[in-house]
């Protein structure tokens, strides 16, 4: 009985050596975390931070955004609110040929309104409400919205996080140009 | 105005229902909401004598969100990141159990390589799940030094996810009829490198901890749960195979292409924490093994079913769909009446099912031992109060 608690506490006394081991070979090992505010880790590749436009090829200080509004519809928090204005009949006269023009006053249906785009006025992201899900991105028809990588994102009210999407694309557009 | 100074002894609703009792000698004490060991709000009420637990009762409902309401109120693929949620350290495999509902009743096929990039991530999930467990149960049990390097590990895991899945803890990554995105070389490369490095890291948590003596004191023959108690909870996942029950909903019940590979359940006899603990050491280890197999034979083609709809929208009907998560056993039963969002949908958390054996497994244990207890059944409180 003696001799079998004995043999468990040195048992036990040794297991605590083998770790005492462990511990004091990685003691001598280098750092595995950054000291965060003078040091940031290197590649932070993948991360889907809050999203934003992607600006037209031809035109940076425009969107690639057709206002369909799936995004609007599929976002599960609605956190996504957007303004589109329907170019004006007159507008449309304007640019069009003086034919087409006449052809809606003689009775059909606005053909000319349909070809013209909505042009994008507003794209303002709620992201205190965002769940970062990914499913706007996936519906946008035209790709017109990526993931930013923007990881040390903070700030200290609310109303910093309710973001004007299209701005931030021209912002970013005319950063770009300077 | 004469105010009432005098304690309020009376307690809540829950401290009264809980209160009438014969022994006179007895404290009724309140573990939580706000316990570190609780891992979460989680409140138990403890009718202590001394230093033994005469009797004891969770307290749940302090993070109930409405997941079940919001499915019926969500559109299919808004619910989509929900189920994450619910349970953040396994978020992948609740959100396979979602999809794989929808799917089963949609009657949409994945595709193979889309079930291969399914169980390669909900694996390296499952490891992250058990490595934080590991390491909070140790820190629950006085031992810090062991979070540190489960979070070593569990970074680079993260890192790994994130360059697929876009996220570190709550995933959004599956998708009816597959992935959102698609695995490439490095991913296959990184996952490679990472489960060399863990079957090395093991050896040192065998080393470091399993074999520790001041551990082994303070798991073994605690809380010993007996398979008949298992089975009257419904307790699911290593608290079951810890009592030596062999049940896996991986092999029991097989779903997408686990099938395909060769794995053990891992069981342990002893009942006890330890019992508990070895089987999710060697699930890990068995997760590596399932990984592994799969990047071998992972094959080419569609990460998601081309026609696959952007709406869900089910037929009428209920489906069934079960998962094996880091906790037991995922169900999701889904009513749907044909329109664009459930008429139903009833999770079942595993957790729930584990935490309801705590009653009847820490009567008459010390204090200390419960905190051993609770730990040892790896409670997840946001998945259990939905």
């Amino acid at each position: 009985m003696i001799v079998k608690s004995i043999r468990e506490n040195l048992g036990g006394m040794w297991s605590l050596l083998v770790g005492l081991r462990v511990t004091s070979i990685n003691f001598f090992r280098p750092h595995v975390t950054v000291h965060y505010p003078r040091q940031c880790v290197p590649t932070l590749e993948g991360y889907r931070g809050h999203i934003e436009l992607v600006p037209l090829e031809k035109d940076p200080l425009k969107s690639k955004c057709i206002a369909c509004s799936n995004c609007v519809k599929i976002c599960p928090t609605s956190c996504i609110s957007l303004k589109a204005t329907k170019p004006k009949k007159a507008a449309v006269a304007e640019g069009a040929d003086s034919p087409a023009a006449k052809v809606p006053s003689e009775g059909k249906k606005e053909a000319p309104v349909k070809k013209a785009k909505p042009e994008l006025q507003s794209f303002v992201l709620d992201y205190n409400y965002c769940s970062l899900c990914g499913l706007c991105v996936q519906s946008c028809p035209t790709g017109a919205l990526e993931f930013s990588d923007d990881v040390y994102l903070a700030g200290f009210t609310r109303q910093e996080f309710v973001f004007d999407l299209l701005a931030r694309l021209q912002r970013q557009a005319q950063k770009k140009e300077q | 105005m004469k105010l009432d100074l005098r304690l309020d002894t009376s307690g809540d609703f829950y401290a009264q229902k809980f209160q009438p009792t014969k022994r006179e000698d007895t404290l009724i004490l309140n573990m939580g909401p706000q316990h570190p060991s609780t891992h979460g709000v989680l409140r138990i009420l403890l009718e202590i004598d001394g230093e033994y637990i005469v009797r004891a009762e969770p307290v749940l409902g302090y993070i109930h969100r409405m997941h079940e309401k919001m499915a019926e109120v969500m559109s299919y693929p808004q619910y989509l990141p929900n189920p994450a949620r619910t349970d953040y350290l396994h978020a992948l495999a609740w959100g396979w159990a979602h999809v794989g509902a929808v799917e089963r009743l949609m009657g949409l096929e994945v595709p193979e390589r889309a079930e291969y990039i399914r169980v390669i991530t909900c694996e390296l999930n499952r490891i992250n799940s058990h490595l934080l467990w590991w390491g909070a149960y140790l820190l629950d049990l006085g031992a810090f030094t062991p979070i540190m390097y489960a979070f070593d590990d569990r970074e680079i895991i993260m890192d790994i996810l994130q360059r697929v899945t876009g996220s570190r803890l709550t995933y959004c990554y599956y998708r009816f009829g597959g992935v959102s995105k698609d695995i490439d070389d490095r991913f296959v490369a990184e996952t490679r490198e990472q489960c060399t490095r863990m079957k090395e890291r093991f050896k040192m948590y065998k080393d470091l901890v399993t074999d520790n003596y001041i551990l082994r004191q303070r798991v073994e023959e605690i809380g010993e749960i007996s398979v008949n108690a298992c089975r009257k909870y419904g307790a699911t996942g290593p608290v079951l195979r810890g009592s030596g029950q062999a049940y896996d909903v991986r092999r029991a019940e097989p779903y997408s292409v686990y099938d395909r590979f060769d794995f053990n359940i891992p069981t342990y006899d002893s009942c006890d924490a330890m019992g508990r603990y070895m089987v999710r050491m060697d699930e890990m280890q068995e997760s590596i093994n399932i990984i592994e197999q799969a990047l071998d034979t992972l094959p080419q083609g569609n990460f998601i079913h081309p026609k696959a709809p952007k709406r869900a929208k089910p037929p009428a009907g209920d489906v069934y769909f079960a998962v094996e998560g880091a906790r037991g056993k995922i169900r999701m039963h889904l009513v749907s009446d044909g329109g664009k969002s459930a008429y139903r949908l009833k999770l079942r958390a595993p957790g729930f099912s584990n935490l309801s054996l705590f009653g009847e497994v820490s009567s008459g244990t010390l204090i200390s031992d419960a905190v051993s207890i609770l730990g040892s059944l790896d409670l997840v409180i946001p998945e259990i109060d939905r």
